[in-house]
């Protein structure tokens, strides 16, 4: 009987993730980005492609981080020749540092909003056109119903979009896939040699819809993201989130 | 049907045309003038001074010398083709067919099209009348062949309209310059004792052969009608356009969009016919009230797609402000391109490249309401200046040329402007050991050795800078510089860019 149990809550599950607009896995071929431990927190394992992802960057600094992260993401979700779209209103973002991340800069269309206003309209029209590799959209807040409008839109044309949000006092829940915190830790050099080594950031997963918030420590290097040993447990926010 | 031509002769083109750019110049004898084996020759001259007996081809020396008040102007090469093509694409409304004559006239092949002015009579008049409102002084003629039309313009002095079959008993008594001829010959004729065309006429065309060439013959043939003379018409411009005018004036939006989608359907069929797309597309909605209002669309690549164009359309309908009424929509695409059909692919990589298709239709749509300029795409400059060493793609498509510099790590974030900020480092040139920016004290843990760059030399006006990456104790990483050299007045400590 409890064989039987389980078959029946595992199906249950995947009916709900259906529900819930996320793809399932190709039959045994999910394809993991290289996101190390990290990725198992996400439901299948697999880093959820074609939903929204919210960033949480209150502060420059972490912005700067989370960029540096979202462009290692969109170097692997850019593999395959596609074009990425980046909406903001006061861009700061330095084309000519995606080279270090192996993200071809001349795919990046940049689209610099006037008004606020327009970004999650530019947002909006923009995922809805299918076959493009990301969406990113720096807003200072994103409120339910307009995160639930964009996941709608996504459900149907399968794009992956990153909302990056610096304002975090009307914080809500959201329909987003994932919350990321990104947080900028010391560098280290090998053999304790002077200077400032690799990127390495401490990356907080504070919701995961279907899957297991935690916290663990990146680092970019020319292979890629490295899953650094000395994973943290418990999550530093820097913010009450609520 | 028997075939007739008219010769335009605008005799003051250029100095008319600067007469009519600058007014004051009506009231002062002035002259164009071209350098010549190394003096200064008039090539063109105005009313006045030609009064005062200055004519082409003089000196410009010797013309002061006659009138001392001249004005002397440089020639514009090139400009009497220009002025002729536009004046030609004007008489279109006269005749479909135009030839340009160079230095100074227009043929115009006007078979079968004098009757819908009343006549030849008031059809000449009509042009001429209209050419000299305009303020261009000009002879016209009308002939059986663009030969004898052209000399009775310039050298006829009874009437300006030569009946079918009339042009040799007309050619007659005019001078053998009037026939075209190359630029010594006539001179030559004079001094045989040619004064008018009548008395070559009866001399035998071997003899006329030998002495003057066939060249000349051709011309005497083309001016009696004898010869053929091929002409080459100006090509306009062909207009792509529609109009929709209303029974009743259109009062809402919806009416608005039907309209739109009317008018893009019958220009995106004969564009697609063509295989043409069209790059932009201005509206025009004229109102009862006489008042004209409209809209204007660009894309990025050209489209004959109805539903894309009617949605940029759609995004400007609420600009429109109706008013009243409207009674006439235009639409008018003034930018045309070919267009490329596109491939079907078999076998998709799974990504959708700049050259996509969809793509192109979503910068269009977000083009339409945030403004094209704000939408870039990046590619890599060749300078070492953080600021300029990236530039604005010039279209949708265009590739880099060069690669990105790699080299030495450059800042996720880049500050538009450098901000000062209070450092303390060590004298005289290690990193800064603690900065302050923005009232928040950075105590700095690691650094890297400072890189210098400087502006290119053919720009060199600003100091040098020394750049360092530096992480403060809480692992945030900074691009910080110092401009100038350590023991200069000026020497500065900036913040340029945040590290990932």
């Amino acid at each position: 009987m409890p064989e039987a149990k389980k078959e029946t809550i595992s199906r249950l599950q995947q009916d709900i993730l259906r529900w819930q607009g996320f793809a399932l896995p190709a039959t045994g071929g999910a394809k993991r980005i290289g996101l190390g431990p990290l990725e198992d927190a996400f439901p299948n394992g697999v880093f959820p492609t074609g939903t929204i992802h919210e960033m949480l960057c209150p502060t420059q600094e972490q912005a700067a981080a989370t960029s540096g992260l979202l462009s290692g993401l969109l170097a692997i979700l850019m593999r395959q020749g596609g074009v990425c779209i980046w909406i903001s209103t006061g861009r700061r973002l330095f084309p000519a540092a995606m080279e270090g991340f192996e993200v071809a800069a001349d795919r990046l269309v940049f689209i610099d909003v006037p008004r606020e206003k327009d970004i999650l309209w530019a947002m909006e029209e923009a995922l809805k056109c299918e076959g493009l590799a990301a969406v990113v959209a720096e807003v200072s807040e994103i409120s339910f119903a307009q995160s639930q409008r964009l996941q709608l839109v996504v459900e149907r044309s399968k794009v992956t979009g990153f909302v990056m949000r610096n304002n975090l006092k009307k914080l809500s829940t959201s329909l987003c896939a994932a919350r990321w915190q990104i947080v900028p830790l010391p560098s280290k050099l090998k053999d304790g040699l002077p200077g400032v080594g690799y990127p390495r950031w401490q990356v907080d997963l504070l919701r995961v819809r279907n899957g297991n918030p935690g916290s663990w420590q990146l680092e970019w290097t020319a292979d890629g993201f490295t899953s650094l040993e000395e994973t943290v447990t418990e999550i530093i926010t820097t913010r009450q989130v609520g | 049907m028997k075939k007739r031509y008219a010769s335009i002769w605008f005799r003051h083109l250029l100095t008319d045309w600067l007469t009519l750019r600058q007014p004051e110049l009506k009231q002062v004898p002035f002259v164009l003038v071209a350098p010549e084996r190394n003096r200064m020759i008039i090539t063109a001259t105005n009313e006045l001074a030609k009064k005062q007996g200055i004519s082409k081809g003089m000196a410009a020396a010797d013309a002061k010398a006659i009138i001392t008040s001249l004005k002397v102007i440089d020639d514009l090469p090139g400009k009497a083709e220009k002025l002729l093509v536009a004046l030609g694409e004007w008489c279109i409304r006269y005749t479909p067919f135009i030839s340009i004559d160079l230095p100074d006239g227009l043929i115009l092949d006007i078979s079968g099209c004098a009757h819908l002015w009343g006549g030849e009579y008031e059809y000449l008049k009509e042009i001429v009348r209209r050419l000299k409102d305009k303020g261009y002084d000009v002879r016209a003629a009308i002939a059986d062949t663009p030969g004898a039309a052209w000399a009775i313009a310039r050298f006829g002095k009874d009437k300006p309209i030569i009946d079918p079959g009339g042009q040799v008993e007309a050619l007659l008594k005019l001078p053998p310059a009037a026939l075209r001829l190359e630029p010594l010959m006539p001179e030559r004729l004079h001094r045989l004792g040619f004064y008018q065309i009548r008395h070559l006429i009866g001399i035998r065309r071997s003899a006329l052969r030998r002495r003057f060439g066939e060249g000349f013959l051709l011309r005497l043939g083309q001016a009696l009608g004898n010869a053929d003379e091929p002409l080459q018409f100006l090509q306009p411009a062909t207009v792509y356009a529609e109009r929709l005018p209303c029974l009743e004036p259109i009062r809402t939006a919806e009416g608005i969009a039907i309209a739109i989608q009317t008018l893009l359907e019958k220009l995106c069929k004969r564009l697609q016919s063509e295989g043409k797309g069209l790059r932009t597309a201005i509206l025009k909605c004229y109102r009862i009230d006489g008042e004209t209002v409209g809209a204007d669309i660009g894309t990025n690549r050209a489209s004959h797609s109805v539903s894309h164009l009617c949605k940029l359309f759609e995004l400007k309908i609420n600009t429109i402000e109706p008013a009243l009424g409207i009674e006439l929509f235009t639409l008018e695409a003034p930018n045309v391109e070919d267009v490329s059909p596109g491939q079907e692919v078999l076998w998709s990589s799974g990504g959708c490249g700049l050259d996509n298709a969809d793509l192109a239709e979503l910068l269009d749509r977000l083009a339409g309401r945030i403004g094209a300029k704000n939408i870039n795409r990046y590619l890599p400059h060749e300078s070492y200046w953080p600021e300029r060493s990236f530039r604005t793609a010039r279209s949708l498509t265009e590739k880099p040329v060069i690669s990105w510099r790699s080299g030495r790590p450059r800042p996720s974030l880049l500050l538009k402007k450098p901000e000062r900020i209070e450092v303390t480092a060590l004298l005289p040139d290690n990193p800064p050991m603690l900065f302050i920016y923005k009232g928040e004290k950075h105590v700095i843990k690691k650094a890297d050795d400072a890189e210098r760059i400087e502006p290119e030399w053919w720009r060199r006006k600003r100091p040098h800078r020394d750049y360092y990456v530096v992480e403060d104790d809480q692992g945030r990483r900074y691009w910080l510089f110092r401009s100038g050299h350590y023991w200069d007045e000026d020497s500065q400590w900036y913040i340029h860019g945040f590290f990932s």
